[in-house]
């Protein structure tokens, strides 16, 4: 039943994040910080997870592949294949539920903790507004940080498999233009987005409806990283059925 | 003027506040008292609309807030200004960002035009120099003097403080409930503050009002609540070996 009033809760969270909009001079410097801290600063950490998981990728493939007739090139398919449809979308969308997730939950419960939030509705602002919507803008230039994460993921792979002696750099780059569908970016890009709007919604509903002390704040913010997850990892399996399937 | 007619609160079986009538002045301090768990923190935020309440009317200046638009209530809202017990600063914020915030929310003045005001407002606190410290470099005194000047930057018609004493040394605690006086008389404010702090009570209670079990005990002043027989009142307002001296002192000077 609690989950059940939870996700009603949600709904009306979102419906209500679009109501009584915030002055827009205000609401672009809020967009434009939380692109800075949502979407910019997690630039590195998505490079660095996209560029060695994609090397591990190559590896574990250019290892498993022991049968002399299947050509070499395939080590580059299968990376471009593994790092455009699951390991940029959704593999890095989990990493930043992590990241991006409890910085949202834990900054905003602080404020909830703090009356900050009833200082805002006591003002007469639209408090899912002001807080809630320009994290959800911030997070639509989500998909540029996965389009960099796929292009360095193909990166990492290469530079395993060429460093590491597994295949020949022309197998490699044969490989990764063999057979593309254009489909696929479709695709990554889209439940890229639902993502993006996934990790900016369900850890600002754990922050904003938490109750408690410092000690919550931190129960939420695990929470919401479980939440999110769980919901990245459901979403997944539903659009890939639908538009793969 | 506020003013409360036959106030119901229910929350789920509980009734929290049982009709009550109140009526708060321009110009005046009027202070909500009484034990943990009276109503008087709910009764607050019926007034602020950040509760709804079940029965009765809340009418600010002849205004009755429940048949207010949105849009009407949106603008009532900006003319209030609220001191929470905890300051609720934005921690993100500098002091002078804090006390900007509801200029740049609520009017069209230009950067410079917030700049001079915000000025004005924070020198009336006493806090001249403190415009770029952050609120966690602030004193626990400085923090509630700048949520008294944010809830002052927009010429409110209507200051709510809850506790705006509680974990202030005695010293301090007098000079923020004088200032909120000063600015109440001033600018011609109607002024409401919940608290506990009988120290308060005493310094600038022009209007009290005890609540005890959600409906209104006592009401009075600080000059009368020292002759009141109200027994919940004395027992509450006079629970301390000091007071009870004091209330003592009062009384037998009087007669």
């Amino acid at each position: 039943m609690t989950y059940l009033s939870n996700i009603g809760l949600y709904f009306l969270m979102i419906k209500e994040m679009f109501r009584k909009p915030t002055k827009w001079s205000v609401m672009k410097g809020l967009i434009l910080k939380d692109i800075d801290d949502l979407v910019i600063g997690s630039l590195g950490i998505v490079a660095f997870i996209s560029f060695f998981v994609g090397g591990v990728i190559t590896i574990q493939t250019a290892l498993n592949i022991t049968n002399p007739l299947i050509p070499k090139y395939l080590v580059g398919f299968a990376t471009r294949q593994s790092v455009i449809l699951e390991f940029a979308p959704t593999f890095t969308s989990i990493i930043m539920a992590g990241k991006v997730g409890s910085f949202i939950t834990s900054s905003i419960g602080t404020m909830r903790v703090t009356e900050q939030i009833d200082a805002l509705e006591v003002m007469g602002i639209n408090s899912l507004n002001y807080l809630v919507f320009p994290k959800t803008v911030a997070m639509m230039l989500y998909p540029f940080a996965i389009a960099i994460g796929m292009f360095l993921g193909i990166l990492g792979g290469m530079a395993a498999c060429v460093y590491g002696g597994y295949t020949s750099l022309e197998d490699y780059i044969t490989g990764i233009q063999m057979d593309f569908d254009g489909f696929h970016m479709t695709y990554s890009f889209l439940k890229t987005f639902v993502f993006a709007f996934i990790l900016a919604t369900i850890p600002s509903f754990h922050g904003f409806y938490m109750k408690g002390g410092a000690l919550e704040v931190g129960k939420a913010s695990t929470t919401s990283f479980v939440w999110t997850s769980v919901v990245i990892i459901l979403i997944n399996y539903i659009l890939t059925d639908m538009l793969l399937g | 003027m506020i003013e409360v007619k036959g106030l119901h609160k229910w929350f789920g079986d509980a009734h929290i506040l049982k009709g009550l009538d109140a009526h708060f002045e321009k110009g005046k301090t009027s202070l909500v008292i009484g034990q943990s768990g009276s109503g008087k923190t709910v009764f607050i935020k019926c007034l602020l609309g950040l509760f709804p309440y079940d029965e009765g009317t809340i009418s600010y200046d002849g205004k009755i807030y429940s048949k207010l638009s949105e849009n009407q209530k949106r603008n009532l809202r900006a003319e209030i200004g609220m001191v929470f017990q905890g300051s609720a600063l934005f921690d993100s914020m500098t002091i002078q960002e804090n006390v900007m915030f509801p200029l740049r929310m609520f009017t069209k003045m230009s950067k410079s035009e917030m700049e001079d005001r915000a000025d004005v407002v924070l020198k009336r606190v006493n806090l001249d120099d403190a415009h770029n410290k952050m609120p966690s470099e602030a004193s626990g005194g400085m923090q509630k003097r700048v949520a008294i000047a944010r809830a002052i930057v927009n010429n409110p018609k209507y200051l709510f403080c809850d506790e705006p004493n509680s974990g202030l040394d005695p010293k301090t605690a007098i000079v923020i409930d004088n200032l909120i006086q000063e600015i109440t008389d001033e600018y011609q404010i109607v002024t409401v503050i919940n608290s506990h702090d009988m120290n308060s009570v005493m310094e600038i209670g022009e209007k009290i009002i005890f609540l005890q079990h959600g409906h209104k005990e006592w009401e009075g002043s600080k000059d009368t609540i020292f002759k009141t027989e109200n027994k919940a009142v004395t027992d509450f307002v006079y629970s301390s070996e000091l007071f009870k001296k004091v209330r003592k002192m009062y009384l037998e000077g009087t007669n």
